[in-house]
């Protein structure tokens, strides 16, 4: 089973990409086979003062997940990503869930190699 | 007696008047710079720096063969310096606050203390003045814990009951709460400008609950409006000094002069606000100088 996730504005695939990753709403994770989903809540990143790219990457993390795929992703954010094995797909704002996820599927999404945000 | 030199916006003069007070004060002072982030009292006294020393701040380090990824010390940490992720576990020595919380909680201890850079605290003499002074770390995020390291040093040597003059750090956040709390007396310096005032009323909200005696000083007086005369007035805070918006106090400043060795106008200003600092820190005395 192989499962991304998406930082998202809601919880839907129609729902807008979230350009940040620490801050985002939430992330929707998708199974790339069924398009089943489900939704992580990332409150508690929004609400703290530092450290939200390393809480969310703790979320998303425990989903389970092979890939992220976002707007922007900090240092902090990206390391943590990456020693946990996520491939990390940025620059995806602008598009809904589902066109993120379809990029992705049709190989049109690059891998990462380095954080495009500085850090705070 | 310490007397802190702050100001909610930054440029109203706050260097001028503590490096001009250190230099007119009858008697053994100290000027400390505890605007760490950039500090420039130095730029005015040119002090002769007798020795330095860096700071540090006790950062997680581990011995990962003894872990367990129990996630005890990911949980407490309230600012993501260390990090359990499924069988991974990762610090960021910069996020740390220091509080060694997870060396305490960690069940296997695999977790030690190791050490991140905060700056450089130096200290010397310029003339008949005792220097002291923080330098933060370039990339360290938080001046609050160097700060603390450089009036810790200043307790020390304050023990023959010198006085010292702290140049604070501008604004109205944690860095320029933490360079006044432990003074005497408190001076807002500020200019008559619509910038001026608005960051003045927040310094204002800022420290009274300080409950400290506070007086202001009104630099660059004649430019901009009376608005801050009229906040003063109404909340029955002191205006100590006036200095004037003059030309001749910007070259002097330019050239690194202390503006009070300028003319002897200057000079009487700020040996009338030492005076009435002085009335300001008695205690027992009414919190208005009697001009007010």
């Amino acid at each position: 089973m192989n499962r991304i996730a998406v930082t998202s504005e809601g919880p839907s695939l129609d729902d807008q990409v979230d350009p940040r990753f620490g801050r985002a709403a939430g992330f929707v994770v998708v199974d790339l086979e069924t398009m089943d989903t489900q939704y992580i809540d990332n409150g508690q990143s929004q609400v703290m003062a530092q450290g939200a790219g390393i809480q969310a990457a703790e979320l998303v993390a425990r989903a389970g997940v092979s890939c992220l795929l976002t707007g922007y992703v900090g240092p902090k954010a990206f390391q943590a990503l990456s020693a946990a094995g996520i491939k990390v797909g940025q620059n995806l704002e602008g598009l809904t869930v589902r066109q993120a996820v379809e990029r992705f599927k049709s190989d049109q999404v690059e891998i990462a190699q380095a954080a495009n945000r500085p850090g705070r | 007696m310490i007397v802190s030199v702050a100001s909610g916006k930054g440029g109203t003069g706050k260097t001028t008047v503590a490096a001009s007070l250190a230099t007119i004060w009858d008697g053994p002072v100290l000027g400390v710079d505890l605007d760490v982030e950039e500090p420039n009292l130095h730029l005015f006294l040119h002090p002769t720096i007798a020795g330095s020393e860096m700071a540090h701040m006790m950062v997680p380090t581990l011995e990962e063969s003894r872990c367990t990824y129990c996630g005890a010390c990911s949980e407490l940490c309230q600012f993501k310096a260390i990090s359990v992720i499924g069988q991974l576990i990762l610090t960021f020595p910069e996020m740390c606050h220091g509080c060694g919380g997870c060396i305490a909680v960690c069940p296997e201890k695999a977790i030690s203390p190791g050490q991140r850079e905060l700056g450089e605290i130096s200290w010397g003499v310029a003339g008949g003045v005792g220097f002291l002074a923080g330098r933060l770390r370039v990339g360290e995020a938080m001046s609050p814990p160097l700060m603390r390291r450089v009036k810790a040093r200043l307790d020390q040597m304050l023990a023959n009951g010198e006085d010292a003059i702290i140049d604070a750090p501008p604004g109205v956040s944690c860095p320029a709460v933490n360079a006044v709390m432990d003074s005497d007396v408190i001076l807002l310096v500020t200019e008559p400008t619509p910038f001026g005032v608005y960051d003045f009323q927040l310094a204002w909200e800022a420290f009274t609950p300080l409950k400290k005696p506070m007086g202001a000083v009104i630099n660059r007086a004649g430019l901009g409006n009376d608005a801050i005369y009229r906040f003063c007035q109404e909340k029955g805070l002191a205006i100590l000094a006036e200095i004037p918006y003059d030309r001749a106090i910007a070259e002097a400043y330019a050239r690194g002069r202390v503006i009070a060795t300028v003319s002897p106008g200057l000079k009487a200003i700020f040996v009338s606000l030492r005076d009435q600092i002085r009335d300001l820190a008695k205690p027992g005395q009414p919190r208005k100088a009697a001009h007010a």
